[in-house]
């Protein structure tokens, strides 16, 4: 067999692709962070509890009503979305023209309420839901066994990431939005519903976190707790993209799935701490991250 | 214009009713220290000693965060190294009095509130709060991995030895007294640091760090003095919290200990010097009575309601509310 640095080349290559699939929630994830805070200014500390819930709300769904992991696809993010934007109309809308500290604070209390509810009533162990049949087997590439799921997985959330990033950077729509919460008296003043966008705008970055949630549901184990352990992480992918920057947001993201995956094969020990290793070093450097505009 | 009646006159109703103020507080203050030490005789000593712990945490943060306007998202790692290097030192060293073990692990979160502050130092606001975050959970993961700390178990059987070397600590009265005291110079010292013309300069960053910067002071510098001596407050309160109890845990380093403390903080109100002490002692209590009663696994969901009440409804905490409700009715 091959050996790369003394590591087999199936081994590199299975942990390179697993980073890719880690890679690819931290970019959907950092995602919608980054659209909530470039955005609204708000930092969303919810948003591990908002990923939990597409997963959580997934495996609900589909043992209490039967619904299929393609409806699911599209209605858990809906459900979520919907509970983002009361969450904004009755709660985040108070504090608004505060410091964003308090908004860390408030989105902080929420996800902890959510994940506590859900814990008491489902407790801590993994919820098990089973993957579509479509997705059994996968490809061998020569070195290495490719599970359909994952490849599934990475494609649909790159479609999704990019979809996003066109839409908010290239499209009208996407102007208003980046127009509306810049100077928002003078889009009202043309008659623009800012109050409604600034809520959709919430609602849609908590939906990319229901989606990664429901991306999530077939491979890893679904409980309560999932949201807070990835999201840290999560908040350091989008520090050293650059706070804001939708673009910085998915490349960084992938990128530090990958660094993730091949620091778990050279060096097991610091695989879960080096992506804050590398955010502290990243703005050692560049305070505004990777991609951030200088402040 | 017309000259002031007279202006000593005026000083000296001024200076009498300052003193009458005075006289207040040093009454209410002689009331509350009585009460405190009276307080074993009819609480759990034990039960005690863990508010004043987190009181002492809370107070530390707050230097940091209610006084200097620096939110630290990362304060469990002092916590946690001074409980930890604490525990280590009297778990493996023979002969070493409790006081040293306390000190050096005051020490150790001394040294790492330095080496977190001058990474952080030059960031604002929320980049200010990540980083802390991140520097915080590079703790975690070391604390986590390292032998010596007996990883997911925790270190267990912690000695609490002789303070000084005669006065036996496993007497939990001999314990809270000695706790009680750390805790009162603590208190008094932040108490002086707040009222100095360093505890002024650093109100004036809070408010409007230009104009500090543009008044000639080194801004950066008073920053990361407040953040060390916020971490060895913060380390000293991890290390007296392992001997107590004995115990140092992965809890402690993880960071929903440093949202703890920030709601601790929050609650009692930031930014006043007795409102971390009464946070901590409120949330303490909650955590401590639902956990008794049938709300057991309902602890977490009622935290965060407490949180999102408090930004909500009363950002200024319990005692900036009292002091509001005070200077508006009876002022």
């Amino acid at each position: 067999m091959s050996m790369i640095f003394g590591v087999p080349l199936a081994v590199l290559a299975g942990q390179l692709l697993i980073g890719v699939i880690n890679g690819a929630f931290y970019a959907l994830l950092s995602l919608g962070l980054a659209v909530i805070f470039g955005l609204l200014k708000i930092i969303n500390f919810a948003h591990g509890a908002m990923y939990m819930l597409g997963a959580m709300s997934t495996v609900i769904l589909f043992d209490a009503l039967g619904v299929n992991y393609w409806v699911a696809l599209f209605v858990a993010p809906l459900l979520v979305g919907a509970v983002g934007v009361l969450i904004e109309y009755f709660l985040l809308r108070r504090i608004a023209g505060q410091d964003h500290i308090y908004s860390l604070l408030l989105t902080f209390g929420v996800a902890l309420l959510l994940q506590g509810v859900l814990t008491n009533i489902y407790g801590v162990s993994g919820l098990r839901y089973s993957m579509p049949d479509i997705f059994q087997g996968g490809m061998k590439l020569g070195f290495m066994f490719l599970p359909y799921y994952r490849l599934w997985v990475i494609v649909i959330a790159l479609l999704v990431c990019f979809g996003t990033w066109f839409m908010i950077e290239k499209t009208k729509l996407g102007a208003y939005l980046r127009a509306g919460t810049e100077d928002s008296q003078l889009m009202q003043g043309f008659g623009i519903n800012v109050p409604l966008l600034i809520s959709l705008t919430y609602g849609f970055g908590v939906m990319l976190a229901a989606f990664a949630g429901v991306l999530a549901a077939p491979i890893y184990s679904v409980t309560p707790v999932m949201g807070s352990h990835i999201l840290i992480t999560v908040f350091a992918v989008v520090v050293i993209g650059g706070m804001g920057s939708i673009g910085g947001a998915i490349i960084t993201g992938i990128l530090m799935g990958v660094i993730e995956g091949l620091t778990k094969t050279f060096y097991p020990p610091a695989s879960s701490a080096v992506i804050f290793l590398v955010m502290v070093i990243v703005l050692m450097f560049r305070p505004s991250g990777l991609f951030g505009k200088e402040a | 214009m017309t000259q002031p009646v007279n202006q000593t006159e005026i000083q000296k109703a001024i200076l009498e009713q300052q003193s009458a103020d005075n006289r207040k507080k040093m009454v209410l203050n002689g009331v509350l220290l009585l009460l405190l030490l009276a307080a074993p005789f009819a609480m759990y000593p034990v039960f005690l000693m863990k508010i004043l712990c987190f009181a002492l945490f809370a107070v530390a943060f707050n230097l940091l965060f209610g006084f200097t306007g620096l939110l630290s998202f990362g304060h469990a790692a002092f916590l946690a190294t001074g409980g930890y290097t604490t525990g280590y030192l009297l778990s493996n060293v023979s002969g070493l009095t409790t006081e040293m073990g306390i000190i050096a692990g005051t020490a150790a979160a001394t040294l790492l509130g330095l080496a977190f502050a001058l990474l952080s130092i030059r960031r604002q606001g929320i980049y200010f709060a990540m980083v802390t975050l991140a520097l915080s959970q590079l703790v975690f993961f070391f604390l986590v991995q390292s032998e010596f700390t007996g990883g997911e178990d925790g270190m267990h059987g912690i000695p609490r030895g002789n303070l000084f070397g005669f006065v036996d600590l496993s007497d939990n009265y001999n314990m809270y007294y000695f706790v009680l005291a750390v805790f009162l110079g603590c208190y008094l010292l932040v108490q002086r640091i707040v009222s100095s013309p360093y505890g002024q300069v650093l109100k004036a960053i809070k408010q409007n760090e230009p104009r500090a910067i543009s008044l000639g002071y080194n801004v950066n510098r008073y920053k990361v003095l407040a953040f060390v001596i916020s971490a060895a407050l913060a380390g000293l309160a991890g290390s007296l919290k392992s001997v107590v109890f004995q115990l140092a845990s992965l809890n402690d380093a993880h960071w929903h200990m440093s949202g703890e403390v920030i709601l601790m903080t929050l609650v009692g109100g930031m930014g006043t010097l007795l409102g971390p002490v009464v946070g901590a002692t409120f949330v303490v209590n909650i955590e401590y009575q639902l956990s008794q009663g049938p709300l057991r696994d309902w602890v977490d969901p009622i935290l965060g309601g407490i949180f999102v009440l408090t930004v909500l409804a009363f950002r200024s905490g319990i005692v900036g509310e009292i002091q509001k409700f005070v200077r508006k009715n009876l002022g």
